[in-house]
């Protein structure tokens, strides 16, 4: 989102996104429909618990010594005649992945669906450089042709129907579309073959690297990861220094809940493994492979309380069960990753400050931390991120002392029911059949839309101090 | 049964604007036989400062209350909210305090209502207050922080007089959230109206929750929607003699 979009205040993003109607049918058939998939997958998946608690053991285990795994990974894929390159900041990112671009003389580029490239703004660069981008990820290529972003960590075209998917290529690709996603897949398809073909440069992300062969693994439904990184004569893949695991016996531990997760499948449809650049007598691959391992603010957060965090397999079943989520959709979070781990994410990226408002987009019912296949405490690091805020008092100031007062009336009883008999005093005038309709200043953001039960005439506690038949 | 004695901490909403929930409780414990008190001076688990950051305060609040039951043998509470902040959070909170040792016994021997009847008591029979159709809301705190959605089920189930019927979507948040419900208004009640479109869907006449939070916010919409239906705490069901 570009700044000036973010300077619209959160609150407004999100009550817009509700009034966008065709956003809120795509948002409920979408992610009811995930739901109800990743539910059936592990229903019909005894060892799935297990397998979780299995899966972050191995993720803990690695971040303990990241480093050795990575230096592993480096050397593995660098001996299969691959270029390993280390980048801090997305800006270094970018200049690594555009300098190959110069070097080897690439015009167009084909990618394959990768958050870290959409997290480093890799596109903008590359067009910046003369290098045309082309998304090959079905979703990918709707919202590029629409010039947007992704709106969920695996759909990221989930905001939009298939009408406006078709309105969008009868008007981009200037040939009648009709809304019938098997016809829609077929034009995109078409178009995309011929890029495939053309492209000098093929750009993936990863979804895990393992250290022992130095392969990098893509998970993808549509084959076009498979393309990218064969067709084209360099192969650029981009990858969190996160995502490296140990073995292959690790890999399959988490192949076998990262699908179900996200789609409800058993497996994705691909798997594809990189293992460096062509070699002598192969038929296929590129001739130049690099890695590029994107720090970005991971590293510091080993040790941070966002560690947990860095868990995660990108899997997006939270965005799927997060109530907030399922109203406002991705885009009004403002950030590259949205949802209950995008929180965490744009704090870990951008810096706690950029999430002073997001850290409250939750109502901490745990139905993330339930569905993650890690089992990463989302609310809890919601809360830590909240008590940054409150301590480093970038949080408002009204409301800070807000919650002063309300700390003093807790801890001192003789003041808490001094407000009580207050708060019946002051609710007098709005008060009407026993329920309170309408109060003003914050409290009118409650009764907007909500009745608010009236200070009972006797609070319980009096009752128990004089009532003889209730103490008896 | 007899020779059990239960401290009831009402929480602050119970005792504001629920005041009925806690009548129920005391005659119902009593009923089975169990003796009740009401520590004096209770404010407030200290959950919304907790969850809003504000753990110092939290924390001072939480000594307050720990001091107040340390001595009971069981405690019992009428929100799973309330309930999950004394055993999960207090003794943390608390780690490096005097109280350190009591938080994690007092942590222990809390329990929310329903698991209190079902699981420490094992009473599952109880006569209802109401008659008719009555379904039931998971409160997000009972049901994946204390892992509770059993007891609940199980006391409607057989609770005479009665007929209870499932509630789609069950699980999901009611868009509560303590100070969310305020910070994110509109998309608070817009969960708020999913929920309880679910609820009419049911044609149950009552709403049954075990959380004042929840109750409050659902019963909020309900009134305001002009709706038949009634959001009620399960302590209100339960109270129908025996």
């Amino acid at each position: 989102m570009s700044d000036a979009e973010l300077a619209t205040p959160f609150r407004q993003r999100a009550g817009g996104a509700m009034k966008d109607a065709f956003l809120q049918e795509a948002l409920t058939i979408a992610t009811t429909k995930f739901i109800g998939l990743r539910r059936e997958a592990f229903a019909s998946f005894p060892e799935g618990e297990a397998l979780r608690d299995q899966a972050r053991a191995i993720k803990e285990a690695t971040l303990q010594r990241l480093d050795q795994h990575l230096e592993t990974l480096i050397s593995n894929v660098e001996r299969l005649g691959g270029h390993v390159h280390y980048a801090e900041t997305s800006a270094e990112a970018r200049s690594i992945i555009v300098d190959i671009a110069k070097r080897t003389g690439a015009r167009l580029a084909v990618k394959s669906k990768s958050m870290a490239t959409e997290e480093i703004h890799l596109n903008e660069a590359l067009e910046a450089a003369g290098v045309t981008p082309v998304e090959t990820d079905l979703g990918e290529y709707i919202i590029q042709l629409a010039h947007e972003r992704p709106s969920h960590i695996i759909a990221p075209a989930i905001h939009k129907t298939k009408g406006q998917v078709a309105e969008l290529f009868t008007r981009e690709l200037k040939r009648p579309a009709e809304p019938d996603p098997e016809a829609l897949t077929l034009i995109a398809r078409g178009e995309l073959r011929e890029k495939f073909l053309q492209a000098d440069l093929g750009i993936s992300g990863a979804n895990f690297a393992v250290a022992e062969t130095g392969t990098v693994v893509l998970v993808t439904n549509e084959g076009n990861g498979r393309m990218v990184t064969s067709l084209p004569r360099v192969h650029v893949a981009v990858m969190g220094v996160e995502k490296v695991v140990p073995s292959f016996t690790d890999l399959m531990v988490f192949l076998a809940i990262l699908a179900k997760s996200a789609t409800g499948q058993k497996l994705s449809v691909y798997t594809s493994m990189v293992q460096g650049p062509r070699r002598a007598g192969e038929l296929e691959g590129p001739d130049e492979f690099h890695l590029v391992l994107l720090d970005g603010g991971r590293i510091a957060q080993i040790d941070g309380p966002l560690r947990e965090a860095l868990s995660c397999l990108r899997c997006g079943a939270c965005l799927n069960v997060c109530p907030v989520y399922r109203q406002i959709g991705g885009h009004a979070y403002g950030y590259t990753y949205p949802g209950p781990i995008g929180i965490l994410l744009t704090a870990m990226l951008e810096g706690t400050p950029a999430v002073r408002d997001l850290a409250h987009a939750s109502s901490l019912c745990g139905a993330c931390a339930d569905a993650c296949p890690v089992r990463i405490d989302i609310p809890r690091m919601l809360i830590e991120l909240r008590r940054e805020v409150d301590d480093r008092k970038i949080a408002p100031w009204p409301e800070r002392v807000a919650f002063k007062l309300l700390a003093g009336l807790l801890r001192r009883p003789w003041l808490y029911r001094l407000a009580a008999r207050a708060g019946r005093i002051a609710q007098k005038p709005f008060t009407r059949g026993g329920r309170i309709g309408r109060l003003p200043l914050v409290f009118g953001e409650w009764t907007r839309t909500r009745d608010l039960p009236p200070v009972a005439p006797r609070t319980f506690q009096e009752r128990w101090a004089t009532d003889r038949d209730l103490r008896a | 049964m007899t020779g059990r004695s239960v401290s009831l901490m009402v929480t602050c909403l119970g005792d504001l604007f629920f005041p009925e929930v806690g009548v129920s409780i005391v005659r119902l414990l009593r009923r089975l036989g169990v003796a009740v008190d009401v520590p004096a001076d209770q404010t407030c688990c200290g959950l919304p400062l907790f969850n809003s950051g504000y753990h110092a305060d939290a924390a001072a609040v939480a000594r307050r209350t720990v001091e107040l039951f340390g001595d009971s043998e069981h405690v019992v509470v009428p929100s799973g909210s309330c309930a999950w902040m004394v055993k999960h959070e207090y003794p943390g909170l608390l780690a490096d305090t005097t109280l350190a040792r009591t938080a994690v016994e007092l942590a222990a021997r809390t329990h929310e209502l329903s698991q209190f009847l079902v699981r420490v008591l094992g009473v599952t029979e109880f006569t209802s207050a109401v008659r008719g159709r009555v379904t039931y809301h998971d409160s997000c705190h009972l049901l994946r922080g204390l892992h509770e959605s059993e007891s609940p089920r199980t006391l409607l189930g057989n609770l005479e007089g009665a007929e209870l019927v499932p509630l789609p979507g069950a699980d999901e948040c009611c868009g509560f959230g303590g100070s969310f419900a305020v910070r994110l208004p509109e998309v608070s009640s817009q969960i708020l109206a999913k929920k309880l479109a679910n609820v009419e869907s049911t044609g149950a006449d009552c709403l049954v929750a075990c959380d004042a939070g929840c109750l409050m916010q659902m019963g909020g919409g309900l009134t305001r929607a002009k709706s038949r239906v009634r959001a009620l705490h399960l302590a209100e069901l339960l109270d129908g003699g025996r």
